[in-house]
């Protein structure tokens, strides 16, 4: 499709006279590159291998071996008449010949004897004509590019979602889709029965990527099951037909477009049989829509020559063999035949398939169905790909909770999908984003510049951003990821025109995730910190800052082992909780406090100038206490950092000590480490029964017993 | 002799096919061209084998030229000869023929006669 390289636009002068090519080449061969033909033939031959060269057939209607009705009827049969504009030029003067010709659709008809200036103004005018209609077409093609893009974009990621689920390779749905479109191009060639027109077959197939949605509803222990399912779970596994054809009936709006009910059959019935046996409603033939049978054959196939857990992949041979064979189920036998003809060439169209393929597929479909509609304007057809496109993108962004936006720079401005729109409380479309205070409100503090910083430092090669931040949905802070692409212009120095993006809703699995690590590290008793995570956070703190004083205090539940008995565990649980709440409420803020092990805890606290007037508030705060019956008693042993230093671990240990010490000097009261501690333990045997903790070894610094 | 005179000795209008092709230069590249059209031969020799179609097309393409070359009584005579071959071999035809003949020979002679002063 591409316009005018450098040389003469080439014209085809078909005429079984040669004095009259000669004269007409005389008159047009210094502007165009001229081609003869002396027959119908040997136009029609000439078309078909240069029908991109050329820019206008200068027709006779005379000619031996073909006349130009004959040509004309050709060319429109092949659809060259649609790109090659034909002027007919002929002695012919009977009216019905004229008409005829018209009919067949030449663009222009110029009697003998003609005048050599009306001939050049003629061609000079429908060349350039038709090289306008096909510059229009590309901008057309053009515009519409971006929305075909992200609508595509939108089922390559629905297929993904199911895909993931079932453990597909990813493919599946792009095969069966392209399948489809072989199937439906082949069955329209060759059989009187069907015949699809372009826009049929994109519809078909864009549909059929939807074919197995229902299975998003299948649990996942049977969906990617190995090895046989169960009579049971085969029967779950049969219900994705419809569930996937209900949640298209379910859906609020759009139930007459001509997608979503190709989509339900597609999903109702793609395991339906030709002889009735599949399911899930036993149809017979074509009591089956054709769509269905198509994907269904289609699906088979992307099946068979694919790995799955429960089967190995078979070779594209064996495949078609088991399916002609009717290994598969009945198929329609136009179908097989069509199998059977297309079989050399699939494995090669779908090695060949890329995304970038696809695309061009795509735009030439699209471009083909703009030079057909030759009744409509330019500008109607544009706006009616362009309602069938926003349609289809509509009903992609139904089907998920995303909230779909677009930003502009010039004018100022965001688009929001509709149901976005009112998901936010925001208009649908908000001028001067930046300075919107309604539209910054629901936004938290910062993220909007940042997220819009990121858009303007991508490069036209790496266009993405993804960002994640809390968004207001209706007073509901959510975690959201604003997923986007920067769009850049064409120019050579690209200029940041705004962004095409969505922003997902991923507040419940980043909530889920924040549980998992809060449950990673903290005691599910108490809610304190465990141990480990503690020990982490206190050495992260020593570290950063090493030349602040630091005291750490070890602390025991006193007899708590009589309280278990006593009471039984689930008071025991109740005292440790009390105490734990107790602790919580007498820490400072930036303090640390954890459960270390069964009824003992820790706390780690920074202080300025003296700590022991702190330590003393906290120790009252929880000594001397009465849970229920159970009279709260508390050993506590503290160190400072001043003395040990910043190691942990020496830290940890001299605290034990002075806890040590405190529970052989007879419990309940507190005490600071010091070095006499470490030395007289060093030479006392490590105790086992708390009853026989020696007296004397009391006297610790800042002891605080009542 | 001059092409002007060329096209007055086979009594046909010169200033006619000046205004429509719009180049003497060109207008006598074809007339000259025209002595070594085969289609006058063609249409003799199918008339004689009685190839009706052949016959038509060739009248048919003489009828053009002459018509752009604005061979008056030639363009006439084969026109009138091309619409009797149009459904089959008519009882004009070999009279139409006759026509066509004395009106090629007056044509060619005018322009031999022509290309001869040269």
């Amino acid at each position: 499709m591409a316009i005018g390289p450098a040389k003469n636009p080439c014209i085809l002068i078909a005429d079984d006279s040669e004095m009259n090519r000669s004269i007409l080449e005389d008159m047009l061969g210094d502007e165009y590159d001229i081609i003869e033909a002396e027959n119908g033939e040997q136009a029609v031959e000439i078309i078909q291998k240069r029908e991109q060269e050329i820019s206008l057939v200068l027709l006779d209607i005379v000619m031996p071996r073909m006349d130009g009705f004959g040509v004309l009827a050709e060319m429109k049969e092949q659809r060259w008449i649609e790109d090659i504009p034909v002027i007919m030029i002929s002695a012919e003067s009977n009216p019905d010949n004229i008409e005829k010709a018209y009919e067949l659709g030449a663009t222009d008809f110029i009697s003998r004897p003609f005048d050599a200036l009306i001939v050049h103004h003629r061609v000079v005018n429908t060349i350039l004509l038709y090289a306008k209609q096909k510059n229009l077409t590309n901008l057309v093609a053009d515009q519409i590019y971006e929305k075909e893009l992200s609508s595509s974009l939108m089922i390559d990621i629905l297929s993904h979602i199911v895909e993931f689920r079932n453990g597909e390779s990813g493919l599946h749905v792009r095969h069966v889709n392209l399948l489809t479109e072989l199937f439906l191009q082949h069955l329209s060639q060759h059989t009187e029965e069907y015949r699809f027109s372009r826009s049929e077959i994109s519809l078909i197939s864009t549909a059929s990527a939807l074919h197995d949605i229902g299975k998003i509803a299948i649990d996942e222990a049977i969906l990617n099951k190995p090895g046989r399912l169960t009579n049971e779970e085969f029967e779950v596994m049969k219900t994705h037909s419809v569930i996937g054809a209900q949640m298209l009936r379910d859906l609020p709006i759009h139930q007459e477009e001509p997608l979503v009910k190709v989509a339900y059959e597609i999903c109702r019935w793609h395991h339906e049989r030709y002889d009735g046996r599949g399911y899930p409603d036993g149809l017979v033939g074509n009591e089956i829509p054709i769509s269905a049978q198509i994907v269904a054959l289609a699906d088979v196939y992307d099946a068979l020559t694919s790995e799955r857990v429960y089967k190995p992949a078979f070779s594209h041979q064996k495949a078609v063999e088991m399916i002609l064979d009717g290994q598969c189920g009945v198929f329609n036998p136009l179908l097989m035949d069509c199998l059977r003809d297309l079989a050399g060439s699939i494995p090669m169209e779908l090695r060949n398939d890329s995304p970038a393929r696809a695309q061009q597929r795509e735009m030439r479909n699209i471009a083909e169905e703009l030079l057909r509609h030759k009744e409509l304007t330019a500008s109607e057809r544009t706006l009616r790909l362009l309602e069938h496109e926003r349609m289809k993108y509509n009903f992609f962004a139904s089907l998920t909770d995303e909230i779909q936006f677009e930003y502009t720079v010039t004018p100022a401005m965001v688009t929001l999908s509709a149901q976005g729109a009112s998901r936010l409380g925001l208009p649908e479309i908000i001028m001067d984003p930046l300075h919107d205070k309604k539209a910054l409100s629901i936004i938290e503090g910062g993220n909007w510049d940042d997220f819009s910083q990121a858009l303007r430092g991508t490069t036209p090669e790496a266009p993405l951003v993804r960002h994640d931040c809390r968004i207001c949905y209706d007073g509901d802070w959510r975690w959201t990821r604003l997923i986007a692409r920067a769009t850049w212009s064409q120019e050579e120095c690209p200029q940041f025109m705004g962004a095409i993006g969505k922003a997902i809703d991923v507040h419940d699995s980043r909530m889920k995730l924040t549980m998992l690590e809060r449950m990673a590290s903290h005691d599910p008793l108490t809610g304190l910190l465990n141990h480990s995570t503690a020990q982490e956070q206190i050495k992260a703190r020593m570290e950063a800052y090493p030349d602040h004083k630091y005291a750490l205090a070890l602390l025991d539940l006193d007899h708590f082992k009589s309280a278990n008995d006593t009471y039984g565990h689930a008071f025991g649980d109740q005292v440790l909780t009390y105490l734990s709440d107790r602790l919580r409420q007498s820490v400072r803020s930036g303090d640390i406090a954890a459960r270390i092990g069964g009824d003992e805890f820790l706390i780690f606290l920074e202080y300025s100038h003296d700590i022991v007037p702190i330590i003393q508030r906290i120790y009252n705060s929880i000594n001397r206490r009465q849970y229920r019956e159970f009279p709260i008693s508390i050993s506590m042993g503290v160190s400072k950092s001043e003395e040990t230093g910043t190691d942990y671990t020496a830290l940890f240990n001299a605290a034990d000590h002075a806890l040590y010490a405190v529970k052989r000097a007879g419990r309940g009261e507190c005490r600071f480490y010091n070095s006499r501690m470490e030395k007289v333990l060093s030479v006392i045997t490590p105790i086992d029964g708390e009853e026989k903790v020696p007296a004397g070894l009391a006297g610790g610094e800042g002891g605080s017993r009542k | 002799m001059t092409l002007k005179e060329c096209y007055q000795a086979m009594d046909a209008s010169y200033d006619e096919v000046i205004s429509r092709l719009r180049s003497e230069r060109m207008v006598q590249k074809f007339a000259l061209k025209f002595l070594n059209d085969g289609s006058y031969q063609l249409l003799i020799s199918s008339m004689e084998e009685g190839n009706c179609e052949e016959a038509f097309r060739a009248a048919h393409t003489i009828k053009g030229v002459c018509q752009n070359l604005a061979f008056t009584h030639l363009a006439q005579s084969s026109s009138a000869l091309t619409e009797a071959l149009r459904s089959g071999m008519s009882p004009e035809a070999p009279g139409l023929l006759e026509k066509v003949k004395a009106d090629y020979q007056r044509t060619v002679s005018a322009i031999q006669e022509f290309q001869a002063s040269l």
